[in-house]
Parts: C-alpha cells; structure tokens; sequence
C-alpha cells in the first residue's frame, strides 16, 4: 500500500515537472479574457498557464514596483501607463523579427505615441471615449465638445461627466484647440476658465453610474466609454454616441513583455498568439471592444460590427491619446481639478 | 462612552489584581497595531516629500502643510496668500455633519423615548426594527435611496400623482440629498445610546417632580435631559464623527460635484493627483480637529465631576 503511494507520488511529480518546462504567468485586468482561450493557449503550445488580476493601472503599477516584477511575464497596461512603465524601466525590448505576427498589426496601430515602433507592447482592445445624448431631450447637433461645455438649454443641469481628471481635461483641451501638456499659461488658465464655467450646467461626475444615469434618464447628455454607451443603448436609453469634430479621445490597452520575465520565450508565444485574428476576435466578441488587428472584422458577432459605438462615421475625427506629461504640468492640472471640485 | 460605564466593579478588580497587566495586554496590542502604528504612519509621511505618482521620498519636508495653508495661484508662484479651498472643504464636511447630528438628535431622541416607555416585552421588537435596515450593505441602501429620491423616481411620482407638486423636485444631486443619505445612514448610532439612558431612567422622579408642581416641559429640561445627558452625548459623538469622513453618500447622492474631507483625501491616494503626503496631512488635520472636539467634551466632563 506504502509503495503504491510512493508509486503515485512519483506519477503526479513527474508529471508536474513536464508541464513546469513550459509555463506562463499573466496579469491582467479582471474580466478581461474569455477562459476558453487561456485553454487553448495551454493545449497548443503546451503550457501550464496562471494568471492574476487587477483592477486599475495605478494598482497594477504598484503592485509591480512593490516587487511584484520578475513574478509575471505580460500585462496588459493601458495607453498611457505603457509609456510610464516604459520610463520606470519595467518593461523588457521585443526584437526586431522575435514576432513574427507582428505584421497583423492594423496600420494605424503600428506606431503608436505611447510606444513608439512597438518596442514593448501589442495591441489587446481599443475604443474611444467621447460623450452620448439622450435624442428625445434634444434633438440638435451633437457632434460637438459644446454639448458638454457650452450645453444647449435642454441640457443644462442635465449632464454627467466622468470624474476622471484625464479624460474631462483632454476633452476640455480639445474643446479649445490647446494642445496636452501645454506649459502656456495663457492656455493653462483658459482650461481652468472653462471648467470652471462649465460646472454650473453639470449634474454630476461618475465615471462607473455613467451608463446607468443615461438609462434611468437622471442625466440627459453624459460623458462615456464606446462599449458603455452601447450598452446603455441596448438596455432601452434613446441615447446617440457623438464623435465630437473638435476631436475624440482614443484609449488602448496593450500586452507587454514585462522586464525579467521568468518564461520569456512563452510570452512571446502568446503575444504572436494574441496577434492571430481568430483568436483576437474571442476577446473582442467577450469584451465587447475593438481588435487592433487586421482580418478579425468577419469573425465577430453581427452587433458587434454593426454598432455606431465602434463604427464612426467617414467624417470622424481621429482619436487622441492622453498624453504623459511632466511632473510640472500635471501639477498645474491637478490644482486646476481641485478648484473644479472645491 | 464616558459617563455610562460608571465604576462598577472595584472590589471584584483585587482579584484579578496579580495577572492584572496580563488581562490588559491584548487590548494594548490591538491599540498599538490598529491605532497607534497606522496613525503614526500617517503622521511621519505628511512630513515627507512627495514622489511623482504616488510614493513619497524620505526627506523632510513641510510642503503638504504649506499647501494646505497657503495659496500660491495656480502655478505655485505668486506671493502667498490664505488657501481657502480646502477650508472651503472642511467648513462644507463640518457643517453637513453637524447638520445631520442634530437631524438625527431630532428624529433620535422621541424614537428612543418611545421604545425606552413601551412595556418591557415588545421593546425588543421596536430596537429589532431600528437595526433592520442596517442589515443591509450601506452602498445598497445608498443606492437605493438614489432609486426613491431621483427626478422620475417613487417620491416624485406619488407627489405629482396627488397634486402636491407639478413639476418633480430636484433632490438628487443636492446638498439636501446628502443630508437625507448621511442622516439615513447615521441613526440608529444616535437612538441606541439614548434608548440605553432613557431606559435607565427612573421615571419615579419625573413623577416627584411633577408633585412638586414643574410643568412638563420643566420636567423635560431639569430632570429628564440632564439624566440622559451621556447617552445624547455619545449619539452625538457617533453620528458627527463617522459623517464628518463620509464620502459614500456625498459621492453617491450629491453627485460628487463637490470633494468632502474624505473624497479630497481619496483623490489624494487613487487619483492622478498622486500626492500622498498631502494626503496624510489632510487626515492628520482632521484627526487633530476630532481630538480637540473630543478634549473639549471630556475637560467639561471631568470639571463638572470634580464639582
């Protein structure tokens, strides 16, 4: 009986030590990828696959600088956090030639502001934030950074705008025509000007009630996320998605190879596995965003492809990045956040 | 709280008097690791520099209070003037959370005498009653006070169904909104501590009192009130403390146009802002300002004993 056990316990350890061979460690958002993938990935290739979640930026940056780096081989940052860990050396160089699905890369995503040439990251998702209006309410032009600034009317106290300080300021920037991070101080104090004389036609800020205030009817015009709204649209709002002509703010998040990745050789597997567009496609009919990759249009679901949320007209601006800016300008647009919310 | 507890036993305390420090041990232990090492933690970072992002690098510095005093303009180099913002921010928490204290002291204290005077089998079923609701998450009830107040929600509705009002009420997104949230969530944090007084109250003596010819409203302020007096007290104390840091019903009801003590210090730790020292200094002034309510009370205490 002894030596039976003994038996067994050798089976599982050497089974175990096969599979240890080939392993892969991710963190990632919560909620993010579809299990059956992560499944896939493990049977193709062989390998034993975990993964952790987080359910900011900020955390998982945290988490990594705490010491958590050389534990995970990938993330999954978005657009802007890409460019900070990049500069706080957390992100290890992808070759020239290591991926060799790189070139599924839609055009427009190749060479992106936050990492330029791709050097530590692929595309994941992608969307847009701009803001939706309710059309029973009002029945103008809604294309226009003023239905938020400089509401009409039947939207004054009427609004929602997300309480996020990049997003609102980026759309305020864009409102004026100012570029990010402008150190002018004319420019500076124009933004503050704005804000300032915009709140009194807000209702509320809220970035996780910005889908239901559209539902309930509490808010008339509201600041969102692509996929939100196209939610809150199928839930009954008779709202519309507007892509403003002063422009729209894009965001993406982004697989990267992380520094002192323990698996090196596997992340880069799964990264060329990301980049194949049927398995994309699996992630975006999940999560309900846009692939940054080509040919994944026919793979995924009717509604999907067909929503104005994800779909902008020909005449749509093209998408804005929030930017990085240094530590001097971000400072002046924390204290101009403050006024707004004192 | 102070006052109730009384000094009840003392003779028995000899008995325990050779293992006395050990008895006293792990309620030390609990203070020092859930009091005094979290608040001395804050108390060290507000007086260090920041770092960009969240962090903070240790070298002493006196920024985080400098910036709460003192306004600079928005690019932090004009001369120095008084920084009214976030004295803006305090005297805003203060006054909702003495507004909701008194709120509740008005709706609190005939609640508690009521269920104090019913008979002693059915005052289970009343204080029963009271705690139900709390049996609820907060952020529940929160949110569905959201539900009852908005522009087409259940209160409009009925008003408008019975004639009172035209046009549906603006509450949600209003300071009053916030009052109604943080006085909800509060209440029963004044009723219990003086239901526990009231029932302690010989009613013997309002009876001598009314044979010695006081009015009612004599009674009420000359016998009963001063009986009572901890147990208000200490409602007092748990209703204003707890909302004076509240950012739920603020965030939540009153749409969070407006940072309060607690949102201002959370922006500090989860938004871009980043600035943590800031943050600690934010809390150790509000910790500071609670103490000196606190010290007040318990000097007024302690003299009035000595009398």
């Amino acid at each position: 009986m002894k030596l039976l056990k003994l038996c067994a316990a050798a089976i599982l350890i050497s089974g175990g030590s096969a599979q240890a061979e080939g392993k892969l460690s991710i963190y990632h958002w919560f909620e993010y990828m579809p299990q059956e993938l992560l499944d896939k990935f493990a049977a193709e290739h062989g390998v034993e696959v975990t993964m952790d979640t987080y359910d900011s930026n900020e955390a998982m940056l945290a988490s990594l600088k705490a010491g958590a780096l050389g534990s995970y081989d990938v993330a999954v940052p978005g657009d802007y956090m890409v460019q900070i860990m990049a500069e706080s050396g957390l992100l290890d160089t992808i070759a020239e030639g290591e991926l060799s699905n790189m070139g599924n890369i839609e055009g427009q995503w190749v060479d992106v502001p936050f990492d330029t040439g791709r050097k530590h990251s692929i595309p994941y998702q992608w969307g847009s934030t701009s803001f939706s209006v309710n059309t029973d309410v009002y029945g103008g032009d809604i294309n226009t950074t003023s239905i938020i600034f400089d509401p009409p009317e039947e939207l004054r106290g009427k609004i929602n705008v997300l309480d996020s300080q990049g997003e609102v300021i980026l759309l305020a920037n864009l409102h004026l025509g100012i570029p990010q991070c402008s150190t002018d101080r004319d420019q500076l104090r124009m933004l503050d000007e704005l804000l300032q004389g915009a709140k009194q036609h807000w209702a509320s800020f809220g970035s996780d009630i910005a889908k239901d205030v559209l539902v309930s009817g509490d808010a008339a015009a509201g600041m969102i996320y692509n996929g939100f709204s196209a939610k809150a649209r199928l839930e009954g709002a008779p709202i519309k998605y507007a892509y403003p002509r002063e422009g729209i703010i894009v965001w993406m998040d982004n697989v990267v190879l992380l520094k002192d990745a323990p698996n090196r050789s596997n992340a880069l597997k799964f990264m060329d596995f990301l980049l194949e567009p049927e398995n994309i496609a699996a992630v975006t009919n999940f999560a309900r965003y846009s692939p940054g990759i080509m040919g994944v249009t026919d793979m995924l679901d009717e509604e999907l492809r067909t929503a104005p949320e994800s779909v902008p007209p020909a005449d749509a601006p093209a998408g804005t990045f929030i930017a990085v800016c240094d530590e001097e300008t971000q400072s002046v647009y924390d204290a101009i956040w403050t006024r707004l919310k004192k | 709280m102070a006052g109730i507890g009384g000094r009840s036993g003392e003779s028995s305390s000899s008995a325990f008097a050779p293992i006395r420090a050990w008895l006293i041990l792990p309620t030390w232990l609990i203070i020092g690791f859930f009091l005094v090492v979290p608040v001395g933690t804050m108390l060290v970072y507000s007086f260090l520099t920041k770092e960009f992002r969240g962090g903070v690098i240790w070298e002493f510095s006196l920024a985080a209070y400098d910036r709460f005093i003192f306004d600079r303009g928005l690019f932090g180099d004009e001369p120095p003037k008084l920084e009214l913002t976030y004295i803006t921010i305090f005297a805003r928490s203060t006054i909702q959370a003495a507004a909701a204290t008194l709120l509740c002291l008005i709706i609190g204290f005939p609640t508690a005498f009521y269920i104090a005077t019913r008979p002693v089998s059915t005052r289970a079923i009343w204080l029963f009653l009271v705690t139900v609701p709390y049996w609820v998450n907060l952020l529940v009830r929160t949110v569905s006070m959201k539900f009852l107040i908005r522009e087409s929600g259940p209160l409009n509705s009925f008003l408008q169904w019975t004639g009172a009002i035209s046009e549906p009420l603006q509450i949600i997104n209003t300071d009053f909104a916030v009052q109604l949230g943080l006085f909800y969530s509060y209440l029963p944090f004044m009723v219990l501590p003086i239901y526990a007084s009231v029932e302690r109250y010989d009613f013997a003596l309002s009876e001598a009192a009314a044979d010695l010819y006081a009015t009612r409203w004599t009674i009420l302020r000359k016998v009963l009130l001063p009986t009572v007096k901890p147990g208000i007290i200490a409602g007092c104390i748990l209703v204003f403390v707890p909302s004076l840091g509240a950012f739920l019903a603020p965030d939540l009801l009153g749409g969070a146009k407006n940072f309060m003590i607690g949102s201002l210090i959370e922006e500090q730790f989860k938004g871009n802002a980043g600035n943590w020292p800031f943050g600690a200094a934010a809390a150790m002034i509000l910790l500071s300002m609670v103490l000196v309510v606190l010290m007040i009370y318990a000097r007024r205490q302690s003299g009035r004993s000595r009398e």
